[in-house]
């Protein structure tokens, strides 16, 4: 704990003063300030658009001196960085959302990308290898040096990213959204080093959505909202709460981060039974392992458990086979067995599975909102195989209407909108089809708080609508807070139930942890 | 909610539609001052009726296999083979008919379904297989070389019948008696297409009012299409003062259309585009990836059959040389029209325009004297350009 007497005396490690920014006529930063003090960490909240990651290639260089106005100091003196070597030559390190590591390169490799340990130009393997240990051992990984990147989880990697920043001696570390794909566990994890980190003097920015986090381990909160500081929270001078923030970050009062809802339940009209699948590239590893479900119309159940516990390969092998191999087991759709083989078979028995990761396969972001939504339902806008392009718009700005997806029109490429309306594009197109049954799978990932909101209240329609939804989430307070239902899956199997009411992070966890406990 | 943004959007919109049409127009202009470069250059010499039916002639079978080429680029492959597939059909063709004395039609039916099975043989390794369609191709351009010289014994074999030699070099019959040395039928032809295709704008035009769908400002589109009007108008009567409508250039024509109608038009063609942008989304919106792959190849191993045939029909006879090369042209005249090396860009017309666009350049080059040499070059910088332009153009 830091002493809070003590933290005044300390200057600043960095001070951003009066920075704006405009990307021509759109201002992203408007006369910022923000300041960072030694060792601790500080979090950046505010909306997705609030102007988080450009005040962050700001400070990085990334958007060089000139570029923008105002000042920056760091350290008590003021810099003009030229580009991102600068600003890494100081110790400034940023670690991006997504993650800048080369696959097929070793963890060793990926660390020392840009400079190695060498004699002569030519690579001290021995060297590299001793340090790599030394890193590896600070960030608490135990995986060997040799190891491929490809071959460990999302979690570890995100700790080499941290690796490689530890290598560069890192002063000022700035983590962009660090456990939107983690578990709860390897976040948990993450935040715990940030916070031994603060005990080495080493200061972090965290740019989160994850507002519990926040809570958790920042000492002060910087709200960003459309481009100005709407303010900093200081963590020490009493307890911050979570709706405190959000209500900064919108401006506006969220009566509950999740709708109400008069859940109307219905018959059994989903039904998996003894459902397995093997994965597609070592065919003896049984990943899902005869798994059955059921849900009602109307009914939203959501699917929780751990990173790499089976959910979505459960889900995608049930949405034509398009997971794994050796795939077993049957599926009813309204009492009827239903013929999930392939794709298009799966979307005519009924079913649509939204996926986890939008922009690789969920959208083609290089084409427009309207071609996107009309992509697995073509037929519902031509006769005789042939496009009725004013029929395909009209399905395409009804969409838009109703989601709200904001856009010039429906004509804008899917790829220059942000993350939220690219998630109702997604959602809008398998709409179209007009599923019984809707498989959601993480609907909210790095989604702004806002958009969370929409995207609830979407859910929450198509169930009162007599759909089946199921939604598979890492987000437990997400769950609790929308399902009727909540199944534990833990290492291919369901290993407990808890009803909506009843739901607490408690009792999933406990569902898990009394397994684990089991097979050991 | 959206009320605000809908005003926000409405006078972007109206502006942003220049910026919009900018990269398919670019490439008409483009075309339009090169042609008009070089008219000045050769002192009139391109738009002679006799040269610029040469160009016609010339360039019918790269357009022809650039059709195919353009869905091939599209889902996110390559086809090296065509000019060795090209040079294979056409020595066959040669065989059949010289040789063996088979009549032009059944052996064009056997070539055309001989590229199709050649197509499907290089399109089951590259979709089923997944082995990349560059080795894949690239091993078919050598075996079909190969071949074709093995089918010809190394010599050349001709003439063809007269018949077949009127697929590319033979010109419409004339219903009309010509006046003052114009060919009435082809000219009446040329304008036809021209009141055909300007009432098929107008009808869409039409359609999309009815519907209160924005569209092209009301000054634009009749500009639009009195210069679409006027070009046709003068093509054809160039056309029409030398001998008249090359048999080819109907043939040329009716592709066009149908791939134009194919790709912006029909569920397979949108597909196909969505295969290319994200073949993994597309997989999983239900779309069949594999099944659509090789039936692009398929088609492209049938059009460059054609290619081929007319190529043979135009030398009057199959060489060990023929074919050789065109696969360059062909790609080139891809990625001149704008296709994106990456898939899911490209359009018909755009490959239609960079073939003709490479084609008035050879020729123009040629009569202005400049030797094969600096040819190669100009046309390799402006393949260059071309893209530069476009990925810039991209990232804005």
């Amino acid at each position: 704990m830091l002493d809070p007497v003590s933290l005044p005396e300390k200057p600043p490690i960095l001070e951003m003063r009066g920075i704006s920014k405009s990307f021509g006529a759109v201002k992203a930063l408007s006369d910022v300030s923000f300041t960072v003090k030694e060792g601790e960490i500080h979090a950046l909240v505010g909306e997705n658009g609030a102007g988080k990651s450009t005040l962050m290639k700001v400070l990085s260089g990334v958007y060089p001196h000139g570029s923008y106005e105002g000042s920056i100091l760091y350290d008590g003196e003021e810099r003009h960085f030229r580009d991102i070597n600068d600003s890494e030559k100081l110790g400034i390190i940023i670690i991006h959302q997504e993650l800048a590591l080369i696959p097929l390169m070793s963890i060793a490799e990926n660390i020392f990308l840009a400079n190695a340990p060498s004699r002569f130009g030519v690579i001290d393997r021995d060297v590299r290898r001793k340090r790599t240990l030394e890193l590896l051992a600070k960030v608490g990984l135990s995986e060997a040096p040799e190891v491929l990147i490809t071959d460990i989880g999302v979690g570890k990697q995100q700790l080499v990213e941290i690796a490689k920043a530890l290598s560069k001696d890192v002063r000022l570390l700035i983590l962009d959204e660090p456990t939107a794909s983690l578990n709860e566990t390897d976040s948990a994890a993450l935040l715990e080093l940030l916070k031994e980190f603060r005990d080495h003097g080493i200061t972090s920015i965290l740019i989160s959505h994850k507002l519990n986090e926040i809570s958790a381990v920042a000492d002060r909160i910087t709200v960003l909202r459309d481009g100005r500081t709407v303010g900093t929270l200081d963590c020490h001078e009493g307890v911050v709460e979570e709706d405190e923030i959000i209500r900064r970050m919108v401006d506006r009062d969220l009566e509950s981060r999740y709708p109400k809802r008069d859940p109307k339940i219905g018959n059994i009209i989903f039904e998996v039974e003894n459902w397995s699948a093997h994965h597609p590239q070592h065919p003896e590893r049984k990943v899902v392992k005869g798994v059955s479900m059921k849900v009602r119309a109307g009914e939203i159940v959501g699917i929780s458990g751990l990173m790499g516990a089976g959910r979505t390969e459960f889900a995608m092998s049930i949405f034509g086979k398009s997971w794994g191999r050796d795939i077993s087991g049957t599926v009813r759709v309204k009492g009827e067995e239903a013929d999930v083989s392939d794709v298009h078979r799966a979307i005519k028995s009924g079913l649509a599975y939204v996926t986890e990761d939008r922009k690789h396969l969920g959208l083609i972001l290089a084409e427009d909102i309207r071609k996107n939504i009309s992509l697995a339902h073509l037929g519902g806008v031509s006769s005789r195989g042939v496009i009725d392009d004013i029929s395909e718009m009209k399905v395409a700005q009804e969409f838009r209407g109703r989601m709200r997806i904001r856009s010039h029109n429906v004509y804008q490429e899917t790829g220059k909108l942000s993350g939220g309306n690219q998630q109702k594009v997604v959602l809008s197109k398998w709409l179209f089809t007009d599923p019984d049954i809707l498989i959601l799978d993480e609907p909210t990932r790095g989604i702004d708080v806002g958009a969370k909101y929409e995207i609830y209240t979407i859910i929450n329609e198509l169930a009162d609508a007599g759909k089946a939804v199921v939604v598979i989430s890492s987000e437990m307070p997400e769950l609790i807070g929308i399902c009727d239902r909540i199944m534990v899956m833990h290492e291919g199997e369901f290993v407990g139930e808890v009803a909506g009411e009843q739901a607490t992070q408690e009792n999933i966890m406990r569902a898990i942890m009394r397994r684990k406990g089991r097979q050991e | 909610m959206s009320t605000p943004q809908e005003a926000i959007a409405a006078p972007k919109a109206a502006t942003g539609f220049w910026k919009d049409n900018l990269r398919d127009y670019g490439m008409l202009i483009s075309l339009v001052v090169i042609v008009v470069f070089f008219q000045i250059a050769t002192d009139g010499v391109l738009l002679k009726p006799l040269n610029l039916t040469n160009i016609i002639l010339q360039n019918s079978y790269i357009v022809i296999m650039a059709l195919g080429m353009l869905m091939v680029i599209v889902t996110g492959h390559i086809d090296l083979s065509v000019g060795s597939v090209a040079g294979f059909v056409g020595a066959v063709a040669a065989m059949l008919m010289v040789q063996y004395s088979f009549d032009f039609v059944t052996a064009s039916i056997i070539c055309l379904v001989l590229g199709g099975l050649i197509g499907a043989i290089q399109g089951f390794w590259v979709a089923y297989f997944k082995i990349p369609s560059f080795i894949v191709t690239l091993a078919g351009m050598l075996v079909f070389r190969g071949l074709m010289i093995a089918v010809l014994s190394g010599r050349s074999i001709g003439p063809f019948d007269p018949t077949f030699q009127r697929l590319s070099s033979g010109f419409i019959p004339e219903l009309i008696s010509s006046a003052n040395g114009l060919y009435l039928t082809s000219f009446i032809l040329g304008l036809l297409l021209a009141v055909l295709l300007i009432w098929q704008n107008y009808k869409s035009r039409a359609r999309r009012l009815s519907h209160d769908v924005e569209t092209e400002p009301f000054g634009f589109f009749v500009g639009k299409n009195i210069v679409v009007f006027g070009a046709i108008a003068y093509v054809a009567y160039l056309i029409s003062s030398h001998r008249g409508m090359p048999n080819v250039l109907i043939i040329m024509a009716a592709l066009i259309a149908a791939y134009g109608f194919f790709t912006n038009r029909t569920i397979i063609g949108r597909q196909i585009y969505a295969v290319g942008g994200n073949a993994r989304a597309a997989e999983l919106s239900g779309i069949k990836t594999t099944r659509l792959v090789f039936w692009t190849f398929v088609n492209m191993g049938v059009l460059a059959a054609l290619g081929g045939l007319v190529v043979a029909a135009r030398l009057n006879s199959a060489t060990p040389k023929a074919g050789s090369g065109f696969e360059l042209d062909v790609i080139a005249a891809c990625f001149i029209g704008g296709a994106s090396a990456y898939g899911g860009v490209g359009k018909v017309t755009g490959a239609v325009i960079g073939a003709f666009l490479m084609g008035v350049m050879n020729n123009g080059m040629s009569i202005l004297g400049i030797g094969i040499d600096y040819q190669q070059v100009i046309k390799g910088l402006v393949l260059l350009g071309a893209v530069c332009v476009d990925v810039y153009n991209q990232r804005r």
